[in-house]
């Protein structure tokens, strides 16, 4: 009797504090995600900085892909343009995706 | 005077004499491991006197252990714990690294492309497998945003795979150059302050400004230092949220 109330107690407790850390409704959980953190480093100077690296790094994997591929198919400049290219676009992705506000996390049905 | 190279305080030399060579046991591994003693030291003395009112130390500690939770939490959301000691064990390696670089006659590992890239590959190897492991096979979609024009998709999934593969290039670039730039940055300062003391009386009073420049820039050095090692961590989490979360 007493057995049982203490288990039920704990179930009651273990529900509130997963209640209290908001794990309990999936939908919550992906709520409370939106990213802080994000904003709080960003001086003018930190934000060039990382344009810069993210252009230049995305331009690299494209590059390396490119060459790699060429090295492999034997087709000397053909994917190295393609991917330059490629490269060059994903780092503008890169900077349009750290530029731009984030959106709020919208709720996918999936 | 020999010949100036701002570059030498990054080369690696075994340490430790015959031991040191036996092994390859280099002043980065040296200091990754002092590190480490050092993070462990922080937190098991911080931690042990177990106060309500918690001493410097242990309020050390304390925040030390709830600013790297609340990012953490933060960014990747309720989940985020699960993270929390990967996020904390990478935040502290590398603030210990940067600092403990900033002192003299010591080394700074994180300079080193090598170490930078490693562990930016192992958040990239974790943050694919976490995205497989919660969406299977959905992950892919990540590729191809919605509502992609079907004519636009092999482009477009061609380049978001480059964005996506570019992620642990910029994580470890950055924190190496910023790094890198910083210390070759004093060590020029430096130079120019022996330059310039070497040059009779003007020269010792015109010393004076890369000195001062230098006393600057050391409490630059320190800025950038915690904020290269909170960058790398937030980024850790904001990569982790899109694994867990997908866009």
């Amino acid at each position: 009797m007493d057995e049982k109330r203490d288990e039920s107690s704990f179930d009651q407790r273990l529900n509130d504090a997963r209640e209290r850390q908001r794990l309990n409704d999936p939908a919550e959980v992906a709520a409370a995600a939106v990213p802080a953190g994000d904003q709080a480093t960003q001086s003018a100077w930190g934000l060039g900085a990382r344009i810069g690296v993210e252009l230049a790094s995305a331009l690299v994997v494209g590059v390396v892909i490119g060459l790699a591929l060429d090295r492999w198919l034997h087709t000397t400049p053909i994917f190295l343009v393609i991917f330059f290219l490629v490269g060059a676009a994903a780092g503008m992705l890169n900077v349009w995706r750290l530029t731009s506000p984030r959106k709020p996390p919208v709720e996918k049905k999936n | 005077m020999a010949e100036f190279d701002p570059m030498e305080q990054f080369k690696l030399v075994p340490v430790f004499g015959h031991f040191g060579q036996q092994f390859h046991f280099s002043q980065a591994n040296l200091f990754m491991i002092v590190a480490g003693a050092l993070i462990l030291l922080l937190l098991r003395v911080g931690m042990s006197p177990k106060a309500v009112v918690p001493g410097r130390l242990q309020a050390l500690a304390e925040i030390s252990y709830q600013g790297v939770m609340s990012l953490a939490v933060g960014s990747i959301g309720p989940e985020g714990k699960r993270y929390f000691p990967l996020v904390f064990a990478l935040f502290f390696f590398i603030l210990f690294g940067n600092v403990l670089g900033l002192l003299p006659y010591s080394f700074t590992y994180t300079s080193h492309i090598a170490v930078t890239f490693a562990l930016a590959m192992l958040v990239f190897i974790l943050i694919t497998v976490v995205a497989i492991v919660i969406h299977g096979r959905h992950f892919f979609s990540y590729f191809l945003p919605d509502g992609t024009p079907w004519i636009l998709a092999p482009l477009i999934v061609l380049i978001e795979i480059v964005s996506y593969l570019s992620r642990p290039i910029s994580l470890s670039i950055r924190l190496c150059a910023n790094m890198l730039a910083g210390h070759v940055m004093v060590d020029v300062f430096a130079y120019f302050v022996i330059l310039m003391g070497g040059a009779g009386a003007i020269g010792v009073f015109a010393a004076l400004m890369p000195m001062g420049i230098n006393v600057v820039m050391i409490g630059f050095e320190l800025l950038v230092a915690f904020l290269q090692a909170y960058v790398f961590a937030t980024l850790t989490c904001v990569y982790l949220h899109d694994a867990v979360h997908l866009h």
